[in-house]
């Protein structure tokens, strides 16, 4: 399993097993090679896909440390707590200053089960900056 | 100490960046050793256990070898005592007590060899235990280690591309607005599709002959000579 061939096959999929979205990928290239995928008309957050060793990583960035209300910022992190468990598939946390949510998948996942966590996550990422809003600038 | 807790004294620290080592390169390099010393074990007990029970097995073939024998002689000496030669069975008598002796023995050793194979079993298990453990701390450092090469390969690219960052919020709402646009896109071209199957069904009506018609030159002569002839 490697990025291009995950790539490949989320091209390969027909629409209605991407739950009705389109994919643009490009694949960023680095010491750790970064798949970002653009669902059509959500092109500014993207999800983003890396492998390790034992799982599949979907991760998409919220919002950076900066864009927090300070006073509220408590009430935020308990906030992320609580809708933890409610929202399906993804988790919150947070990689150097980037709030940010994502799921982990087992490496032997179905490119449908890949294309399927790509579109909660995306769904639940701008659900995420809606709920929170109110803790943000 | 736990990796987790390495992991959790780093992030404290303000490791958090790219670049900053979670954890040591030696710390992981001792845990990749661990991961290989405990394969090996499990790769040498599984190999012991092997040998092992091929020999319990043996001794269970020979003890059922010395138990057949008994039996027979058993059998022997029976005959020996109808036909009346009490001397006889006698020494059939002392052949089988040396057997049972030799069946005894083989019966201890064959103990002793379940017992080192259960041995070995728990041993093998346990290692299994431990090597999947190394094996969950080691995925712990590097999930960490590649996510945050990840973002700072995302960050980086973001930098070259110009983009500029935007905020949550605003990205939130562009997102919403191309939306918008898109169902008002779609509300129209329905609304579209609906004016033109109006006028399609009402050419299909007047071709029929129904609804309200436009004069045709013929039914105006028509209407002209009925009133001269009235």
């Amino acid at each position: 399993m490697d990025i291009k061939k995950i790539a490949e096959n989320l091209d390969r999929l027909d629409v209605d097993t991407r739950d009705g979205y389109d994919f643009d990928h490009q694949i960023i290239p680095g010491e750790e090679e970064v798949l970002q995928i653009s669902l059509r008309g959500r092109e500014e957050i993207p999800v983003y896909l890396t492998l390790t060793d034992t799982q599949i990583l979907c991760i998409s960035y919220l919002w950076d440390e900066s864009e927090i209300i300070e006073e509220t910022k408590s009430e935020m992190m308990e906030m992320m707590l609580d809708m933890n468990i409610p929202m399906p598939l993804s988790s919150f946390s947070r990689i150097g200053s980037k709030y940010s949510v994502f799921g982990a998948l087992s490496l032997n996942s179905t490119t449908e089960d890949i294309a399927h966590e790509i579109v909660t996550l995306s769904d639940n990422a701008l659900d995420a900056i809606e709920v929170m809003s109110d803790f943000l600038k | 100490m736990s990796l987790l807790k390495k992991i959790f004294t780093a992030i404290r620290g303000g490791a958090t960046e790219a670049g900053e080592a979670i954890v040591d390169a030696n710390s992981i390099r001792i845990l990749e050793q661990e991961i290989r010393d405990a394969e090996n074990h499990i790769n040498k007990a599984k190999q012991d256990l092997t040998s092992v029970m091929a020999k319990e097995m043996q001794s269970e073939r020979e003890i059922e070898g010395f138990k057949k024998q008994a039996t027979d002689y058993e059998g022997f000496a029976i005959e020996a005592l109808n036909k009346g030669d009490e001397t006889l069975a006698t020494e059939i008598a002392e052949k089988i007590a040396g057997i049972e002796a030799e069946l005894a023995l083989h019966e201890e050793t064959k103990t002793s060899f379940s017992a080192h194979a259960n041995r070995l079993r728990e041993l093998v298990k346990k290692t299994e235990r431990q090597l999947a453990e190394y094996k969950r701390q080691l995925t712990m450092v590097k999930t960490t280690d590649s996510v945050q090469k990840a973002t700072s390969a995302i960050s980086d690219s973001f930098s070259n591309s110009n983009s500029k960052m935007m905020s949550a919020t605003e990205s939130l709402e562009r997102i919403k607005k191309k939306q918008r646009d898109f169902d008002d896109k779609l509300k129209a071209a329905e609304t579209l599709e609906n004016e033109n199957s109006d006028t399609s069904l009402e050419a299909k009506m007047k071709s029929a002959g129904i609804g309200p018609q436009n004069a045709s030159a013929s039914s105006v002569l028509d209407r002209i000579r009925a009133k001269k002839g009235a």
